[in-house]
């Protein structure tokens, strides 16, 4: 059966109702609340501070140092708390993609340390950890050139859809599910983050980086608006 | 940025000759200050990274924002100010980012041989050599002057990278006996000693409390277990609504009710 419509009644460039906060974990220096959906975020910014060990800090310029974790109750098997394979290479997925729009020429042997935690997890917990924490950053008052905004974009069967959820992703029919997680800077429209989870035509990608950028313009806003002091809530959390 | 000056208690103050233009600098940066000047109001709001701020030749970026083409691009999540052609943007969160002649507050964190270790906050560690010291000290018995835990209003003497100097060698620094340190954003300090020292002064009065507050947002307050807890309390009011306007007749109202 060909993938016509959604499961949850969306459109096929419709991003799922989104939440955002900023300043959720007084504590930080920073911190922020990103949800689409059933994928919640929180993430938190301490320093720049001092460094330690100091055989880990750059003449020149500040460390960043990311780190992402699922909560044991963020899916319906526990995830084992602490750091895995697939932690780690999203927390430096995350990490690349934040580097690039963060100023860390301005505190040279300091660190900034991001955490992000899954507190809910229904597919692109990835895109919503690099929104929280793209919006913990500013909150944190580090010097940014821009912000950034990331959205998964996925092929089920033949048809592109935006913001793509657990039970897309675990779509096997036809040509099966491929998930893009995508990131893109606000001002320069660059994009500093780019996975590939599937297979895809040549064409059909030149398609889905199209609906993605369309779809981080509308992460944008709701990111600024959080910014702002807004606290967004777009729907009903499910 | 002009440097707000640290408010410090009587002893200080009266010791002290620069105090009054210290003062007056704090004045500067202070939004209650200006009701009522004969200039215009000037606007501000808040801004994200990489949002334009202002279009047109005319205008000056100042700090944290840059041009690009035609447009002021804001660097910083902040507030955007525009006063005649000058476009800058104050921070209102962030950790303290030291400069030289700022007097802050610390607490020795670590001894070494030569020094001592000084926590003040901020991005970079933060030392104190013997030699800054005002009097003389036996090499041998660094922690008869100062030992861990000890807590100093102190000048920040210089600024080099990944490291901060520090120096008592100036009036009104030294060591805060007793008493304890709360931490506040330091962007909202001035908001805390007010127009020349109204708002500190009205707490300090109302509460009957030693305050001395640090350009870091170290705030030492020394009295009464009541006072102070009242103290901290006004601290914490002043720099959740640090935006709004009329603030010290809210503060003054805020602690008589308490009282």
């Amino acid at each position: 059966m060909p993938y016509t419509k959604r499961s949850d009644g969306r459109k096929m460039d419709e991003i799922r109702p989104m939440r955002a906060e900023v300043g959720v974990v007084p504590n930080a220096d920073g911190s922020a609340l990103f949800a689409t959906g059933g994928t919640v975020a929180i993430a938190t910014v301490y320093g720049p501070k001092e460094l330690h060990p100091a055989n880990k800090r750059k003449p020149d310029r500040a460390l960043i140092r990311c780190e992402y974790n699922m909560l044991p109750f963020s899916v319906t098997e526990r995830a084992r708390p602490g750091q895995s394979r697939r932690s780690k290479e999203i927390g430096m997925v995350t990490e690349n993609a934040l580097a690039a729009v963060v100023d860390l020429k301005k505190f040279p042997q300091s660190v900034i340390d991001v955490q992000v935690l899954i507190l809910q997890a229904d597919a692109g917990t990835r895109c919503a950890g690099i929104n929280a924490a793209a919006m913990a950053l500013a909150h944190a008052g580090i010097d940014m050139k821009e912000m950034v905004s990331s959205i998964s974009i996925g092929k089920i069967d033949d048809k592109i859809v935006t913001d793509i959820t657990k039970e897309e992703e675990d779509y096997h029919e036809g040509e099966g599910p491929t998930d893009i997680p995508f990131t893109l800077t606000s001002r320069g429209k660059e994009c500093t983050h780019l996975q590939l989870d599937g297979k895809i035509q040549t064409g059909r990608f030149k398609e889905s980086i199209d609906a993605a950028i369309v779809a981080c313009e509308k992460v944008l806003d709701v990111q600024m608006r959080a910014l702002k002091g807004e606290i967004v809530n777009e729907g009903e959390e499910k | 940025m002009e440097e707000e000056k640290t408010e410090t208690n009587e002893k200080t103050e009266n010791s002290d000759d620069n105090s009054e233009d210290k003062v007056e600098k704090v004045e500067e940066n202070d939004k209650d200050s200006r009701v009522g000047a004969p200039e215009e109001k000037i606007e501000r709001r808040l801004v994200i990274p990489g949002e334009v701020i202002v279009n047109g030749d005319d205008y000056l970026p100042g700090d944290f924002t840059r041009r690009e083409g035609d447009d002021v691009i804001a660097s910083k999540y902040g507030l955007a100010e525009i006063r005649g052609r000058l476009v800058k943007i104050l921070s209102v969160s962030g950790v303290y980012e030291p400069r030289r002649g700022n007097t802050v507050i610390g607490r020795v964190s670590e001894i070494n041989f030569s020094g001592w270790q000084i926590d003040i906050g901020g991005p970079w560690r933060a030392f104190l050599p013997l030699n800054e010291c005002p009097r003389f000290i036996n090499r041998n018995n660094i922690e008869d002057f100062a030992t861990i835990g000890d807590v100093f209003n102190i000048k920040v003497w210089g600024v080099k990278t990944g490291s901060v100097d520090l120096s008592l060698k100036s009036r009104g620094l030294g060591k805060l006996e007793d008493g304890r340190i709360i931490k506040m954003n330091c962007h909202k300090v001035p908001r805390v000693i007010g127009k020349e020292g109204s708002m500190i002064n009205l707490i300090k009065d109302k509460t009957g409390t030693e305050i001395t507050v640090g350009q870091n947002g170290y705030v030492w307050l020394k009295g009464e277990l009541e006072g102070t807890r009242r103290a901290e309390e006004a601290i914490r009011l002043i720099e959740k609504e640090a935006a709004s306007e009329g603030l010290t007749q809210k503060i003054e109202d805020f602690l008589e009710e308490k009282k």
